[in-house]
């Protein structure tokens, strides 16, 4: 049997990208980008499912279940998120979020 | 049924019927309808309250029923009237019905303007009958919303603005008052069950430290619709952008909410702090009664002159009450009575006039009086019952208020009391200065002479607003002894300390 | 004795008031004259009933004819309607009811061809309605509010003309003027019922019943000299006394059987009779109140005489006269002491009252007949009128000769009581009593040759004589200045109910009789022929006879007080301030709560990435904080 990753090497592992992700979604400016951000930070807490999963309860599957449906819905999320972005360049032919302010006061 | 919640449930179901309606004449019909069976069960209500004090029903309320509503926090449903209210439920009903009548030719959004309007009046109605501060305080608003949207709508001039000048000053003065019900509330703990009911309230003690908080809010707050100094600026903004109906009500009714509630609910419940506080609120209101009717002077705009009119007779109605004695409350409900039937009788008639020349301003007018009988002799009635001309209405409120208020046995008041007297003189100079240049001299213009006579419905209008003044003015002993009979509990209030 | 119809005298009138009010415009032809004629007859004919049946018994007691509570202030205060029947309230009914009829008929005559021929009857019945229930008022409240309606009447009569401006000026006038005394007229009102618990004329005219509850003082007079002050100023500005008498002249703008009525011979010497009412208060609780009653009498006797020596308008003349007239009346009043031999000049003052007003209502009508002819009012456009009006001129020459106080018209007796009242202790006031009788003569003189008299002027319609329905009420007017002087008045009316005998003083009589023909001499070496004497007179009193011509400015400094002072430097400013600076205040408020939000809602900047900056440092502060607190 293989020896197992240490967990803290994992959480690390995911914590970067977590982060990584929060720093992208916050500085970019282009939409794409930010959406991309978002499923960095998604992947790190599907990460994190597996990982817990396989240190807290090893042998069961649920963790795991839990990722694959993320995966799924972020699949859809992203579809939709892309489908307002391809709107939204239609409408006022960019994509940077600093001009999506319509929503303000 | 109860007639009570029939008074509240008539002007409810022609509001239901309205929204259905879809012609202007159905609309007219049903609006006009609706408030004559409201206007004959006013009527019928009198009588049998007279009736019953006839047959020596002496209860300090009559025709009582109570729903709980919410029982844990002592909210319930509570109706009852005493003299005051019958005296004041039959001026509303007086004035809606022909103020449904001024507006006749209403054509704008007419539906909607008639289901704002007796909606108005049913938050009127249901003030006057409720014992239960909650209730009051929830039909209070009810009288109060309608009316941006009234005059932001159907209005005229700077609507907007004034619209949202009335209703932040009138909210100002509600958030008042639901801060000082609320203290009522509390600090009133009667062995561990609260109560919004005044009845049961008024024979509790709340404390006099509680009562030196919540007096200044209660009054302030009901005197804010009541055009106490320096509260009253937004009358004449207000009044002179609402369309005719609504200043008729609002001059007419609503400010009278605010003398009633100073009475009824201030005084009544927190008498000892009216005692200490009076005197404050004394001054005010006599600038009140002065400085609006000096302002009122060299005011042009006939509705501007009205408005500041109201502002010294409804001061006199709030400096009556402060008098703490039994002939100044009869005489300031009386006044309210009066200045209700004459303003409202006034702004008829400034939307009649205001219909044909297309003006206000009193100095691009004249010689009306030739060419339009009928509503000038009916402004002159007016303006006759305003100055105080005995035989009309005016002259029997403002007497018993200064009798009353002379018979203070404080020099300070009594002093007051004569400041208040000489505005008669003042209300005599701007009166006079209207009728001469409105509706004497010289007809102004020639196509004057093209204007139509006063149609029917402006001839019911006007006609029953005067028969109200004639009838307060010529008899006024039974009106003024139902409401000193129902005073008693306010003043025994007032003396046990 | 039953007196229950003598309501009807007082109700009638009203009657007449309600159908030609409410009738106006749809009544047939003239059949509104008619209505208010025939009322205000009945009442005549009650009031010579009640008056007969009153004064045949020896008794001068008050009754009350009929009462009914009208308002009710409080447990002892409150408001009856009634009738109050006494020497004086009688005597005032017979005088207004005979004025009333007189001028009722007289203006069938008059307002024939006037549009609002209704209307002006039914204002001239609401006017005798309220005058009547004025005089016969139970209580002082009762008189407030007829004293209220009485205004307002000759208010709408004042502006009958009311396209006119100058009519509408003067209505306005009058009536703010009197109501300004009213306000004094109330105050005092307000003032004697709190001190002694009452309005009722029966409690508070027995001197011995009466006591005050408090004796406070104020400015060194107790409080009931300062109510019976204040209740003189309401009788004062009523009966147009200095210096609340400039809407009298001008109030001829009216129509001249109006004055005739309203401005001559009823209303105007409300004030009289309100002093009179309450004489006994006055004399016994109030003598320096009196002492201003004379002092004010007397001034605005002499005072009016000078200016109505110097007027051209023959409408104001008479009005000037009228308030010297009534200035005597005052100063006798003032000048009586309550009961016996000492109450002379309360029986000469309602005696000069009751003859006055029939010698003044002719002359008005005389007047009226002369401007209904001649189409103008200026005496300066008149001028041989005898020849054209033969019948007017006797009965303006009687008329004359009665205000003049040439015996054996009734002038004569009841100015002679006046200045034998004055001569007894006030030598100041019979001087001027006599000076004014001089004066008198002379200015009605004046008026009497530059009318008649003088050189013809050019007319465009030839003056015709009036019709016989003017000149019948004249004529009765003209028998009643003729043998008023006759009645035994004195056994009638006096301050204590007790009867006193007038006799003739003749040392003063002569005297005054003597002055009246100096003063007519000189009106007729004047004015008989058109010469330039008196104008030479004018020029030799240079700038006094300049200002009393003009009233002594007396108009012009109310002009300043009211327009100048109350109108810019009060109402102005106010309504300024009202806009500017309590409605600002408001506005402030609006504009502050508008101004705070709109610096928070840059929170609000629709940018995605700063709310999620904020929500993730949120979060994290959070959760460190969480972190942090567990340790």
């Amino acid at each position: 049997m293989v020896e197992q990753v240490p967990l803290n090497h994992a959480l690390i592992v995911t914590t970067l990208m977590f982060f990584i992700g929060v720093y992208g979604f916050l500085t970019r400016k282009n939409l794409i980008t930010m959406l991309i951000s978002v499923e960095i930070m998604l992947n790190a807490v599907n990460l994190n499912f597996v990982f817990f999963d396989s240190y807290l309860f090893p042998g069961k599957l649920e963790g795991h279940f839990f990722s694959l449906f993320i995966i799924a819905i972020a699949a859809a999320e992203a579809a939709v998120a892309i489908a307002i972005f391809i709107n939204l360049y239609r409408n006022i032919r960019s994509i940077d979020v600093e001009q999506v302010d319509k929503m303000k006061y | 049924m109860n007639i009570l919640i029939s008074h509240i449930a008539v002007p409810t179901l022609t509001t239901l019927a309205l929204m259905f309606a879809s012609t202007q004449k159905q609309v007219r019909t049903i609006a006009a309808g609706g408030m004559t069976i409201q206007l004959i069960q006013s009527l019928v209500l009198l009588y049998l309250f007279l009736q019953e004090r006839a047959g020596g029903n002496d209860a300090a309320v009559l025709f009582t029923q109570s729903f709980a509503w919410y029982p844990s926090l002592g909210i319930s449903f509570d109706i009852g009237v005493d003299g005051i209210a019958v005296a004041m439920i039959l001026l509303t009903s007086i004035v809606i019905f022909t103020g449904i009548f001024a507006s006749w030719e209403v054509d704008k959004l007419y539906k909607e303007f008639f289901i704002s309007l007796i909606v108005l009046a049913t938050g009127v109605y249901g003030f006057f009958v409720s014992l239960d501060l909650f209730v009051l305080f929830l039909f209070f608003e009810l009288a109060v919303i309608p009316m941006y949207l009234l005059i932001g709508i159907w209005g005229s001039g700077p609507k907007e603005y004034a619209a949202m000048k009335l209703t932040l000053m009138l909210m100002g003065g509600s958030a008042l008052l639901v801060v000082g019900i609320l203290g009522v509330y509390f600090t009133s703990d009667i062995e561990g069950v609260r109560t919004f009911n005044i009845l049961v309230l008024g024979q509790h003690h709340i404390p006099v430290e509680m009562q030196r908080i919540f007096f200044p809010m209660l009054f302030i707050g009901f005197g804010v619709i009541g055009a106490l100094f320096p509260f009253h600026t937004w009358s004449p903004d207000g009044h002179s952008s609402a369309p005719t109906a609504v200043s008729m009500l609002h001059a007419g009714v609503l400010m009278k909410l605010g003398g009633y509630g100073c009475l009824k609910v201030a005084i009544f419940l927190l008498p000892e702090a009216a005692h200490e506080m009076s005197w404050i609120f004394l001054v005010l209101t006599g600038i009140s009664v002065i400085y609006g009717a000096l302002a009122t002077v060299v005011q042009t705009d006939l509705k501007y002159i009205n408005a500041y009119s109201s502002v010294s007779h409804c001061g006199l109605v709030l400096f009556a009450i402060l008098m703490l004695n039994k002939t100044a409350y009869t005489g300031a409900v009386l006044q309210m009575i009066s200045h209700g039937l004459m303003t409202a009788l006034f702004f008829a008639l400034i939307g009649m006039l205001y219909s044909r020349t297309k003006t206000r301003i009193i100095t691009e007018m004249g010689g009306l009086m030739k060419v339009l009988p009928f509503l000038s002799v009916c402004y002159v009635i007016g303006g006759l019952a305003s100055l105080g001309l005995p035989g009309l209405s005016g002259f029997v409120a403002e007497m018993t208020i200064f009798v009353g208020a002379f018979e203070h046995e404080d020099l300070f008041h009594r002093v007051a009391t004569i400041i208040a007297v000489s505005s008669i003189v003042v209300t005599a100079v701007y009166i006079l200065r209207v009728v001469g240049l409105l509706l004497m001299g010289p007809v102004r213009n020639e196509t004057y002479h093209n204007f139509p006579k006063a149609k029917w419905f402006e001839k019911i209008a006007t006609v029953s607003l005067i028969i109200g003044i004639l009838v307060i003015g010529l008899t006024p002993l039974w009106l003024s002894d139902m409401i000193r009979e129902s005073l008693g509990m306010i003043v025994d209030k007032l003396v046990l300390k | 004795m039953e007196f229950h119809y003598t309501i009807w005298i007082v109700t009638l009138p009203f009657l007449a008031f309600l159908i030609n009010g409410l009738g106006s415009g749809k009544l047939p032809g003239k059949i509104s004259g008619w209505v208010a004629t025939i009322a205000i007859g009945i009442s005549t004919f009650l009031s010579y009933q009640t008056a007969f049946q009153y004064f045949s018994s020896p008794s001068r007691d008050k009754i009350i004819a009929f009462k009914t509570t009208w308002l009710r202030f409080n447990d002892t205060l409150q408001i009856d309607m009634g009738v109050l029947l006494d020497p004086i309230s009688v005597m005032m009914l017979v005088v207004i009811t005979t004025v009333s009829l007189m001028v009722f008929i007289y203006s069938q005559g008059y307002m024939k061809n006037e549009s609002g021929y209704d209307r002006y009857y039914a204002f001239l019945s609401l006017f005798s309605f309220s005058m009547l229930g004025l005089v016969v008022a139970t209580n002082l409240f009762q008189m407030y509010m007829f004293w209220e309606l009485v205004g307002v009447s000759s208010y709408l009569l004042i502006g009958f003309y009311y396209d006119k401006p100058s009519a509408v000026a003067a209505s306005k006038k009058a009536f703010i003027v009197t109501r300004f005394a009213d306000l004094g007229f109330l105050i005092g009102i307000l003032m004697v019922s709190f001190y002694t618990g009452t309005f009722d004329f029966e409690i508070l005219t027995n001197p011995e019943g009466l006591t005050f509850s408090a004796a406070a003082s104020f400015m060194g007079l107790s409080t009931i000299t300062w109510a019976l002050l204040l209740i003189f100023m309401g009788g004062a500005g009523k009966s147009a006394m200095f210096p609340l008498h400039i809407w009298l002249p001008d109030a001829m703008e009216g129509p001249t059987p109006v004055s005739a009525l309203i401005h001559a011979a009823t209303m105007v010497v409300a004030g009289v009779f309100l002093v009179a009412r309450l004489f006994p208060l006055y004399s016994v609780f109030a003598p320096s109140a009196l002492e201003v009653v004379a002092f004010i009498g007397a001034f605005t006797t002499l005072f009016a005489a000078i200016i109505a020596c110097t007027q051209f308008d023959i409408k104001r003349v008479l009005a000037f006269s009228t308030m010297s007239q009534i200035g005597y009346m005052m100063l006798a009043l003032g000048v009586s002491g309550y009961g016996g031999e000492e109450g002379l000049g309360y029986t000469a003052s309602l005696f000069h009252l009751f003859t006055h007003a029939f010698f003044k209502a002719l002359l008005f009508l005389g007047a009226g007949a002369i401007i209904h002819a001649v189409h103008s009012n200026d005496i300066r456009e008149m001028g041989g009128l005898r020849k054209h009006q033969p019948i007017t001129h006797i009965l303006f020459l009687i008329a004359c000769l009665a205000i003049a106080g040439i015996p054996p018209f009734a002038g004569f007796f009841s100015k002679d009581e006046i200045i034998a009242a004055t001569f007894v202790n006030h030598p100041i006031y019979f001087g001027i009593a006599v000076l004014v009788a001089g004066l008198t003569a002379f200015y009605m003189f004046r008026l009497y040759f530059i009318v008649f008299w003088g050189k013809e002027k050019t007319y465009e319609n030839t003056p015709h004589e009036a019709s016989t329905i003017m000149l019948l009420p004249m004529i009765v007017l003209a028998v009643g200045s003729m043998f008023a002087g006759f009645i035994p008045f004195g056994h009638y009316v006096s301050s204590d109910g007790q009867s006193l005998a007038l006799h003739i003083n003749w040392p003063v009589a002569i005297t005054s009789v003597v002055i009246a023909l100096v003063g007519i001499t000189m009106a007729w070496k004047f004015y008989k022929t058109e010469s330039d004497s008196s104008e030479k007179v004018a020029r030799a009193f240079g700038n006094s006879y300049k200002s009393a011509s003009n009233k002594f400015y007396i108009d012009e400094i109310y002009i300043l007080i009211t327009k100048g002072i109350i109108f810019q430097m009060i109402s102005k400013p106010l309504a300024w301030f009202d806009r500017n600076v309590i409605d600002a205040f408001m506005n402030l408020l609006a504009a502050t709560t508008n101004w705070v939000s709109s610096q928070i809602k840059e929170f609000q900047s629709g940018q995605v990435q700063k709310y999620a900056f904020i929500f993730i440092s949120g979060v994290l502060i959070i959760v460190l904080s969480f972190i942090y607190a567990n340790q």
